[in-house]
């Protein structure tokens, strides 16, 4: 599951809120008070972000909002809005009615809890407050999943939820710009997989199902009733269609009708194919896909049945496989993963006689077939998504530890960026070089400017001299005139001075003369100046001759420059090593 | 409904075409010239507001000026340019000073000087980019003088340190379009310091804005570069480094235009050698290019994505095994090497075994992989083309296997290994990039050899429901090489599948295994007894030639065995009845076989014989035997004509590649014949009350000779203006004795006064649209004419007949010289066939739809010319115009016409047929040789109707198709 906590610039923000399939108490929500220890949800947290409808990442919403209390904004992309609840709901019913499980939330708290979200569209970005603003970008995994940008000041987080870096029939690729945030928070269900290209699998499925159905056979799929399933519907749709076949397809009803129902309103969330055609013919108005009813099983001929749920543990799918499962002729088809234990990982392994409740066997005579529609990116696709958003820090969620500790040295080597992969309840802190924006003034960018070059190469840092005031909460770059003006402050002048002792029998005034007169010889292409008050400028150095108390013949060099003319003293050492 | 429809289609018959008289636009502007930059210089100065200046120039600039008054116009633009305190007025004039130099006939360098000067002092920015536009129109129409262009490459030099975008990016545009191509300037100029802001080579100053910070600058800096080399420049290795460095820009145009300069480097510097940063190694520089594009590839803009894949397509110099990698995916699940699925049918295939139970870790990975070597964002060309025919828009998949084709052209290998890949696509969403992954298979077919299983997953969209789909598969099988007989017998039975499941491929699954056999006769070989359901014992029932399916086989077996001499012996006593129907009914589908037996042998002999250059001998030498016809008798000529017809007619049907120019003459011949008969002596000395009968056949001669030479016009494509002229002569012959017939029959005056007006103008025009032809009529009928010409057109209709009568009957046959290249538009009609006894029945008062599918050859602009006409048994009838979305091109000079026509009629008792035929429309204004030559006379006789020019018609150019249709009665 789910439930990432993010704090970025003072802002808190969870990312997710999902829950475990696996566990029936407690632990299958997400610990709330871990957050809070003792106070409110809604003080704590900025807002809520929900990546896509799949209850693992979005599961535990209405317990967080109802039942633990909070109030702030939810935010999550319209389709996942429209769908959300419906498998909620279904997962509520489930829970409830059928296993008689107590405090637990009710429809209304799930009413209650979609009035709280905030929709958003993809690439629109919605300021939660003055600092942090949020966009939504297309992930591709299922209708209306997104992955989030997260901005605050200068700082940025990525955030993909899951996605999938590869179209398919129903769905494009997902796609983010080079947003360079300080960190991407990347899923990594498939991070030591690289997979086949999506043809070969779509071309073996067809072959298998059009082989079974001119045998005259049954097809048996067994899907989870969203997402994949869409897919497979197209695909056989759009097969059917374009071989002329008439054998019916059905699909047992539920809440895919209302879901299918959403996914033909959200056409702008599907792929190029689906959008260009829809205005013919809407992709997900299937003309040979029919609702099945219970009956339909015994019916002879060819068929396709399309039945929940995917691992054959229960319900209608695993009713028709019993009455299938003695033909030869007929077939299931497996698109997804099976959970040990069940039935559908049972029959992929080879087994062929099932042991059924009440001591009776059964016997699998009929073709088990292994198809995966997997809709996560594969490690490829994870580095291509690095690759488009061009990160900072890497940080790898949702996925096994072994894998991603492959995955996470690929990426330091490759892109050589930190990657990290926190445990659950673990915290990875990840200092930011937040660059800190100063007004400069224009007249001081100008004379800048005029300065050095034409034009400023954009890509080089430059230095240039002014003074930084930092006042209240705003910094400035000004000229030094300027700051003293504005800070009511005197100007010093900083001078260097040196003594140089110099054995000259002539007069001040001689000397003076002599050593002027040299420096001109030697140091051709500066300002010298013989000043009548008796001293000798060479650009800003002055030269000043006094003989010693001591002793007449020496005399006493005083050198004076101020602090930016060092270069100027350089050329004048020159001139004196006669 | 059915009211509504005819009169549609009645509407669309009696369409008559009007030609616009254009107005003279000549003399209108001449009266205004005069006045034209005066009125601007006054509607400028009562401009009291910018904005009415605005609107004055807006109106200006609507209207041409001529070429005089140009220079005119520029001083009094820059005059109050001058003047103008508003940008954008300022600009609108900046704009109209680029709008006038491009003046047709106007030389801008006089106002060069001007142009630049008003650069001095202008301080808008987009005023100043306008103008910079304006230096690059005068700068392009002045391409010969180099001292305006050095001194526009200053200018713009010196523009270029710009804060604005907008003028920077002019500038460069500048710079790309006027650099120097054939002087490169740094070497005399270095002396005199390049900080000066001097002359220095055009490519290191636009290179030097690759780096520049705004986006459009650096695009329009690789553009300005990329046209220094279209140009002709040949651009320095160096900006390599630099373009590959933009390769990771952030914006899209930038990339893309990257992209484009890398290639065209690759391009120029393709062996060079470039090292490869973090190591030692280094690589000749078309393969790091290669290698950097194909990562763009996976780029991530669409529109970068496709210029990337297109352009791989033409990287044809990159070695092998760069290539190879593109391709290349490496599998793994949880860190161990897996196969592709390609990989894994490949082994299936070599180790001959048979799919066992499929296990759910059937792709269960074996070796463990080492974690350094794998390569996850793979470096270089690594799955360039995976990634691109996997891409989510159509746009980038196409244009990948678009690349695929060229490169598989070039390079045998890598055509074995894209095929995979290839024949995945045949599975593609879109109908677009199917039809294109076929095509470019069938394009490299020479290459490969398809595998059983590859041949499975092709011949798996056979059955898919589009036509164009599935025609382009039985093309592709047609040029396939399959390895083992069962990939032949796997083909034909999905081919003999398809014929069942869609009747009307039956034509294209024929040639289809036409193909098929003659290029697999050892494998079809075998196959042999268990297709033709021989029994070494028992005799098996004769098959149903009708059925197409036992044909198609037929047709496999029969090609097969041309090559194959020891197949015959295989043959059961009906299969060679068969094959002498087949050889009779679909002898371009049926080879001649050398088999034993009499009489079949002789199918050889007869085609042996004839050879294109024999055949082309007899042709001439007939037409040169038809040349001294003059000097014969009447009777003798005819004969000799008759004959001559005759065996033009036969060698046009024995020698396709002579069919046109032989049916030609054949036609042009018996023109010539029908006017010498109805010439003959016998009916012009008797008295008109006496020969009415011959009287009657003369006209119908002259009819049908008229009609001729249309066809002969019209039909035939390849013709230059000397048969055109030879055709219209005759025309004019048939005319004249038209004229002369009208005028024995005496029906008034005043209708021959009329008729005999109208001949005159036909040799007028004539006369000019043959001018150049003239010579060569030497001594015809028309020559003569001419000479009599000015007698004719003074005296009366009676003696104008007389004369034309003797002059018809002294001229004597002009020589057909045989046209090069000539071939008739032939229409077959495939679909209605017009076999099916059950009528089409539908209500009356609504209509039913009839699918026509033809194919047209030789035919010139089909969507304009070609017409579908419908007769009914009462003799109504309609001609429809299919939509121009109904004409594919299958191949150079072939069309296909797959269209609906409406039916509809009025309650029939008896089931009837309809004939459904094809019309090709021509209008003789619309050839080419008359057109120019109209616009000349028309506004001088306007008042006179356009006589010969204007003639349409349609001539049927199909046989005929009868489908048998039954308007019930509507029920009440």
């Amino acid at each position: 599951r789910s439930c990432i906590l993010v704090s970025i610039g003072g802002k808190n923000i969870m990312l997710d809120c999902g829950m475990h399939m696996g566990y029936n108490d407690d632990r299958r929500f997400p610990d709330f008070s871990y957050i809070t220890q003792n106070g409110r949800l809604t003080d704590f947290l900025d807002c809520v972000i929900i990546s896509h409808f799949h209850l693992d990442h979005c599961g535990a919403l209405p317990f967080m909002s109802e039942m633990v209390g909070y109030d702030g904004p939810i935010y999550m992309t319209h389709p996942t809005k429209a769908i959300c609840p419906i498998l909620l709901e279904d997962f509520r019913k489930i829970t409830v009615d059928k296993k008689g499980e107590t405090n637990f939330f009710t429809s209304q708290m799930i009413k209650d809890c979609m009035k709280k979200v905030v929709p958003l569209n993809l690439h629109q970005t919605v300021q939660v407050d003055d600092e942090l603003e949020i966009k939504a970008y297309y992930a591709g995994h299922v209708l209306g999943a997104a992955m989030v940008h997260i901005k605050v000041g200068s700082e940025s987080v990525v955030y993909t939820g899951d996605y999938n870096m590869t179209p398919d029939r129903h769905l494009g690729a997902a796609w983010i710009d080079k947003c360079r945030p300080d960190i991407l928070i990347s899923e990594s269900t498939y991070a030591t997989t690289i997979r086949d290209s999506k043809r070969c699998r779509e071309r073996d499925f067809l072959k298998k199902v059009h082989e079974s159905i001119e045998r005259g056979g049954k097809v048996l799929i067994p899907v989870f009733a969203l997402g994949r399933a869409q897919e497979l519907c197209i695909l056989l749709e759009t097969f059917w269609e374009r071989m002329n076949l008439k054998a019916p397809i059905y699909f047992s009803t539920g809440l895919t009708e209302k879901a299918n129902h959403y996914y033909k309103l959200f056409i702008t969330w599907t792929n190029q194919k689906i959008r260009k055609t829809f205005v013919q013919r809407n992709m997900f108005e299937f003309k040979h896909i029919k609702a099945f009813d219970r009956s339909y099983a015994d019916n002879p001929g060819p068929m396709v049945v399309f039945a929940t749920p995917g691992m054959l543990h229960a319900g209608q799918s695993l009713q028709i496989f019993k009455k299938w499962a003695g033909n030869e002729k007929n077939m299931v088809i497996m698109p997804g993963y099976c959970v040990q234990g069940t039935i559908g990982h049972k029959i992929l392994n080879g087994q062929r006689k099932l042991e059924m409740e009440g001591r009776s066997t059964l016997d699998v005579k009929l073709q088990v077939e292994y198809m995966s529609f997997s809709a996560h990116a594969d490690a490829k696709g994870i580095m291509q998504l690095i690759r488009m958003a061009e990160p900072r820090n890497m940080l790898l969620v949702h996925g096994e530890a072994v894998k991603m500790e492959f995955l996470k040295g690929k990426i330091e080597q490759e892109f050589s960026i930190d990657c990290y992969m926190p445990a659950n309840g673990e915290t990875v802190t990840v200092t930011t070089n937040p660059s800190v924006p100063v007004d400069i003034s224009l007249n001081l960018l100008k004379r800048e400017m005029a300065l050095g070059g034409p034009l400023p190469d954009p890509k080089k840092p430059r230095t240039m001299h002014g003074t930084l005031i930092m006042k209240e909460n705003s910094l400035k770059l000004v000229s030094s005139e300027q700051a003293l003006k504005e800070l009511g402050l005197n100007e010093h002048q900083l001078r260097f001075t040196c003594r140089v002792q110099l054995q000259d029998p002539h007069s001040d005034t001689d000397t003076l003369h002599r050593i002027y007169t040299h420096l001109k010889s030697v140091l051709k292409g500066y300002t010298i100046q013989h000043l009548p008050d008796g001293t000798v400028m060479v650009e800003s150095i002055v030269i000043k001759v006094s003989s010693s108390t001591e002793d007449p013949n020496t005399k006493v060099l005083l050198l004076s420059w101020s602090y930016q003319f060092g270069s100027d003293l350089y050329c004048l050492k020159r001139g004196f090593f006669f | 409904m059915a009211a509504h429809l005819k009169k549609r289609v009645y509407e669309e018959f009696s369409k008559v075409v009007q030609i616009p008289h254009e107005e003279a636009p000549a003399k209108k502007l001449r009266l205004s010239k005069p006045s034209k930059s005066a009125a601007l210089h006054i509607d400028l100065c009562k401009a009291t507001n910018s904005t009415d200046a605005l609107q004055y120039l807006l109106h200006f600039a609507r209207k041409p000026v001529e070429t005089e008054s140009v220079e005119g116009v520029v001083r009094i633009l820059l005059e109050h340019y001058y003047k103008e305190t508003d940008n954008s007025v300022r600009l609108k004039i900046a704009s109209l000073l680029g709008l006038l130099s491009k003046t047709q006939g106007f030389s801008p360098d006089c106002i060069v000087d001007d142009a630049i000067n008003t650069l001095g002092n202008e301080k808008s920015h987009q005023v100043l980019a306008q103008l910079m536009d304006t230096l690059l129109v005068i700068g392009t129409q002045l391409p010969e003088s180099p001292a305006v262009r050095q001194r526009l490459i200053e200018v713009a030099c010196k523009h270029l340190s710009d804060t604005y975008f907008g003028v920077r990016n002019k500038c460069l545009q500048l710079l790309g379009c006027l650099g120097m191509v054939d002087t490169p300037l740094t070497k005399d100029n270095e002396g005199l310091g390049i900080s000066l802001g001097g002359v220095r080579d055009v490519q290191s100053i636009i290179s030097d804005y690759f780096g520049d910070q705004d986006p459009r600058v650096r695009t329009a800096a690789l553009k300005a570069m990329l046209q220094l080399h279209e140009r002709g420049m040949k651009i320095h290795e160096i900006i390599y480094d630099q373009a590959c460095r933009l390769l990771s820009d952030d914006y899209e145009q930038v990339r893309s235009a990257a992209v484009q300069m890398v290639w065209v480097l690759s391009h120029l510097y393709p062996e060079s050698i470039v090292p490869i940063p973090s190591s030692n190694e280094e690589i000749r520089l078309v393969d790091d290019a290669f290698g950097k594009i194909s990562h763009m590839v996976s780029d991530g803009s669409w529109m970068v994505r496709v210029q990337a894949a297109k352009t791989l397509g033409s990287m044809l110099q990159v070695s092998p095994q760069f290539l190879e990698q593109t391709l290349d995916k490496k599998l793994m699940s949880d860190l161990r090497r897996k196969r592709t699925a390609h990989e894994r049918a490949k082994e299936l295939f070599t180790s001959g075994e048979f799919s066992s139970g499929r296990k759910w870790a059937d792709d269960a990975p074996k070796e463990k992989l080492d974690t350094n070597t794998v390569n996850l964002i793979a470096s270089g060309a690594c799955g360039a083309f995976v990634h691109g025919l996997e891409d989510e828009m159509f746009e980038v998949r196409i244009a990948a296997v678009e690349a695929l084709c060229q490169l598989a052209r070039s390079s045998a290998s890598f055509a074995e290994k894209c095929l995979d890949f290839l024949v995945d696509m045949f599975n593609d969403e879109i109908e677009e990039v199917r039809l294109q992954s076929i095509h470019v298979l069938r394009e490299i077919s020479t290459h490969i050899t398809l595998r059983e299983d590859q041949l499975d997953t092709v011949l798996a969209v056979l059955e898919d429901s589009s036509r164009d789909i599935r025609e382009a598969l039985h093309e592709l099988i047609c040029y396939t090489n399959v390895s083992t007989k069962e990939c032949v017998q796997l083909a034909l039975l999905e081919l003999l599948k398809n014929l069942n499941k869609y009747p009307t491929d039956r034509n294209s699954v024929w040639k289809c295994l036409k193909f098929m056999g003659s290029r697999h006769p050892t494998l079809v070989l075998p196959l042999v007894p268990e297709l033709l359901s021989t029994h070494p014992y028992f005799d098996t029932p004769e098959p149903d030639m009708d059925d197409p399916a036992y044909i198609a086989v037929l047709v496999l077996v029969f090609n097969a065995a041309k090559s194959c001499p020891t197949m015959p012996a295989l043959f059961s006593d009906h299969t060679f009845r068969h094959y002498s129907y087949l050889r009779d009914s679909l002898s371009h589908l049926v080879p001649p076989l050398r088999l034993p037996g009499n009489g079949l042998d002789l199918v050889d002999s007869r085609c042996g014989l004839g050879s294109v250059e024999s055949a082309q001998l007899f042709l001439q030498q007939s037409l040169n035997r038809v040349s001294t016809i003059q000097n014969l008798e009447a009777p003798g000529a005819q004969d000799l004509l008759d004959f001559t017809i005759r065996d033009l007619r036969r060698l046009g049907e024995l020698q396709t590649e002579l069919a046109g120019a032989a049916d030609f003459c054949a036609t042009y011949l018996r023109c010539q014949l029908l006017l010498m008969k109805a010439l003959q002596d016998k009916l012009w000395n008797m008295a008109v009350p006496l020969c009415l009968k011959q009287n009657v056949t003369a006209t119908a001669a002259a009819q049908q000779i008229l009609e001729e030479t249309y066809k002969l016009e019209f039909l035939y494509s390849g013709l230059d203006s000397r048969q055109v002229a030879t055709i219209h002569h005759v025309r004019l012959q048939a005319k004249a004795l038209q004229l002369i017939l009208t005028a024995r029959t005496r029906q008034g005056l005043d209708s021959l006064i009329s008729s005999c007006e109208k001949f005159l103008q036909d040799i007028e025009s004539f006369q000019r649209l043959f001018l150049t032809e003239l010579p060569h009529l030497q001594d015809s009928f028309v020559d003569k004419l001419l000479e009599l010409m000015p007698r004719l057109s003074s005296c009366k209709p009676v003696e104008l007949v007389k004369i034309l009568q003797t002059t018809l009957r002294q001229s004597g046959l002009l020589q057909l010289r045989l046209p090069e290249q000539i071939h008739r538009a032939t229409a077959t009609i495939i679909e209605p066939t017009g076999e099916s006894d059950n009528p089409l029945r539908f209500t009356t008062g609504l209509v039913v739809a009839l699918d026509i599918d033809a194919t047209l050859e030789h035919v010139q602009d089909p969507q304009n010319n070609v017409k579908v006409q419908v007769l009914y048994p009462d003799g109504q009838s309609h001609v429809i115009h299919p939509k121009p979305g109904d004409f594919r091109k299958p191949g150079p000079d072939r069309h296909r016409l797959i269209t609906q026509v409406y039916l509809s009629h009025t309650a029939w008792t008896e089931p009837s047929q309809i004939e459904v035929r094809l019309l090709l429309a021509y209008s003789s204004s619309s050839t080419s040789l008359s057109s120019p030559s109209k616009l000349g006379w028309s506004d001088s006789i306007d008042s006179l109707p356009t006589p010969e020019t204007a003639v349409e018609g349609t001539i049927p150019f199909s046989k005929p198709v009868k489908v048998y249709i039954m308007p019930k009665p509507a029920r009440r």
